[in-house]
């Protein structure tokens, strides 16, 4: 139990009606692999329930997955919603399908980045990237 | 011949129950009234002599009491956020037999310590946090509660990483403080035993005899537990069955009282279907709610304003004014029954009809269609009681009329709420002798005497769908 102790804890999900399951597994394990505390809530999770879970967890980043293209509006006012849970400042990061069609990513990323998010990630992302940014985010706080 | 003994010490009547263990039958039982503010013991005399009356001169070998006198077991408690720490925290206490009388979420206030003051609970249950998880809210939880003078025995079972922090701060402002496991160590996993056996242990310890439940306890050797925790124990022996002898599966229970509702399942509830997703806290196997605001006479006006005074009135086939009279008169004369009048009994038909649909409506999970872009997914939250075949019934207001099975039926699924995950069709079992609570205290120790008994005695009152 002492892993409790020195790991940084994530909290992960693929949020709204997002039913894929698979990558959010690949990601679980590379996570966990990686040397963080991971607290998966699976499919379909929302808003609320991704920061009621990093309220009790004290988690040290949210990092949220969507497939199916509707991530963008799945995922506004996120940040407002941290805010105001007391999760101030904790670091948002998203990857996926974030986006309806095929967009030039610099400015999706804007546009998340502009919600609020540290980090958003282009389609085919390697957990590997997503694990530096997260060290890049998190490591020496 | 081993007559045993078992008593429950309620807020208005002691009941008695005799067993022979060896021939594993009923011998008898018998009530009367309550009387905890002189001695406990005057109403146990008094009812065990109208049992003997009954049975004839018994020489009990051994005997068993669990009480909901005096209150009941009083509790309070504290969790982060109401849907987890919160939520498990609840569910740990009313599964323990206890009577909650409030509940927490997030830091505790000034004012939030001022109404514990009043509320005076028997146990507060201190939790907030996985293990390893947030730490700031359960230990500015325990700074607040630091600030009252020590009245009440305190639970910790938060963030095990500070519930030693915890229990300093309250131990140095003299409180007493038991530690238990975190009722929910990892999101999303319930962990309340050890939690709910310490809950026990303070009862037995402190509680009973504060509350002079032990005053002159010549014939007692033993209150062991609280009566919803006895009940919830008969509960779950029946269904899960003893060592060589079956139970009668999951099961759904109803007990309606005067002043709330209770109600027990002990089966799993988890989604069995592909493209169902679980959501919020799986629920414990053996749960118990309670409807405060449902119960035929204390809590009559909940009833109606859960159902609906026009539903109500026409169930019972009486006019809407006359339904708020009686039901007005009933909140005030709590003793009044039936007693052969035809209006007072198709109304209390009718009430007792919506007590069950409103308080296991409440217990049972509920379904969510949705559409995604991989076809129909349904979301389930709560207990999925669909498949549950058994429904066993306790309480005055379905034990002491015939139409028991009809007004039972109200527990089972309805077309007009598909979301709503009750039973889809049940065998009705009906506790006509008020045995439950007797038999969850036998079943401690003649686990199998307590079934075979239950499955003789608890009458099946036909097939609902």
């Amino acid at each position: 139990m002492k892993e409790h102790h020195d790991k940084k804890i994530l909290v992960l999900g693929v949020i709204g009606a997002d039913v894929h399951a698979v990558g959010n597994k690949i990601l679980y394990h590379a996570f966990t692999d990686a040397g963080f505390q991971v607290e998966n809530l699976g499919v379909m999770v929302s808003q609320e329930e991704f920061i009621a879970a990093a309220i009790e967890t004290d988690a040290d980043a949210i990092v949220i997955s969507s497939l199916y293209g509707q991530g963008e509006l799945d995922c506004v006012g996120m940040r407002e919603k941290c805010d105001e849970a007391g999760l101030t400042g904790i670091p948002l990061l998203v990857g996926g399908n974030i986006v309806v069609g095929k967009q030039d990513f610099n400015e999706v990323e804007k546009r998340f980045k502009a919600m609020g998010f540290d980090r958003a990630f282009p389609p085919n992302t390697a957990p590997e990237t997503t694990i530096e940014a997260l060290h890049e985010l998190l490591d020496d706080k | 011949m081993k007559p045993v003994l078992l008593v429950d010490f309620g807020s208005t009547y002691t009941k008695v129950t005799a067993v022979d263990v060896e021939g594993e039958q009923l011998l008898g039982t018998a009530q009367s009234w309550t009387t905890v503010t002189t001695d406990i013991n005057e109403g146990l005399n008094k009812a065990l002599a109208i049992l003997e009356e009954k049975t004839g001169k018994l020489e009990f070998t051994e005997t068993y009491a669990c009480s909901s006198a005096a209150g009941g077991l009083r509790m309070v408690t504290s969790g982060l956020v109401p849907e987890l720490t919160s939520e498990a925290a609840r569910m740990a206490s009313l599964g323990a037999g206890a009577k909650l009388v409030g509940l927490y979420s997030y830091e505790m206030t000034e004012d939030d310590i001022e109404d514990i003051k009043e509320l005076k609970p028997d146990i507060f249950l201190l939790c907030g946090g996985t293990d390893g998880g947030n730490k700031a809210n359960i230990l500015h939880n325990a700074e607040m509660l630091a600030t009252m003078e020590p009245a009440f025995p305190i639970i910790i079972a938060g963030n095990r990483s500070c519930a030693r922090s915890c229990q300093r701060i309250l131990e140095a402002a003299g409180h007493t403080t038991f530690i238990c496991d975190n009722v929910m160590p990892k999101l999303g996993t319930l962990s309340i035993d050890s939690t709910q056996s310490k809950i026990r242990d303070v009862f037995l310890g402190r509680i009973v005899s504060a509350k002079g439940l032990t005053k002159a306890a010549s014939l007692m050797n033993d209150i062991v537990m609280p009566t919803p925790a006895a009940v919830l124990q008969a509960m779950t022996i029946l269904a899960e069955g003893v060592d060589g002898e079956a139970g009668i599966g999951e099961l759904v229970g109803v007990d309606v009282g005067g002043a709330t509702t209770d109600v027990y399942s002990i089966a799993d509830g988890m989604p069995t279907a592909n493209n169902t997703v679980y959501k919020g806290l799986p629920e414990p196997y053996a749960k118990r709610t309670v409807e405060g605001d449902i119960g035929m006479r204390y809590s009559i006006h909940g009833i109606v304003e859960a159902a609906g005074l026009s539903r109500v009135a026409k169930m019972a086939g009486i006019s809407e004014a006359r339904v708020t009279e009686l039901v007005d008169m009933l909140g005030n004369d709590t003793e009044t029954l039936p007693g052969g009048n035809d209006e007072l009994e198709r109304l209390d038909k009718a009430l007792a009809s919506m007590a069950v649909e409103t308080a296991v409506t409440r217990h049972a999970g509920k379904i969510e269609e949705t559409y995604t872009m991989m076809g129909q997914t349904f979301v389930q939250s709560g207990k999925d009681l669909r498949g549950v075949t058994q429904i066993v019934v306790t309480g005055g207001s379905l034990i002491h009329t015939k139409d028991t099975a009809e007004i039972a039926r109200y527990a089972l699924a309805d077309a007009s709420h598909p979301e709503s995950l009750r039973p889809l069709k049940a065998a009705v079992r009906t506790d006509r002798k008020y045995i439950l609570a007797a038999m969850g205290l036998l079943s401690l120790h003649y686990p199998a005497a307590a079934l075979r008994i239950m499955k003789k005695e608890l009458e099946e009152d036909g097939y609902s769908e």
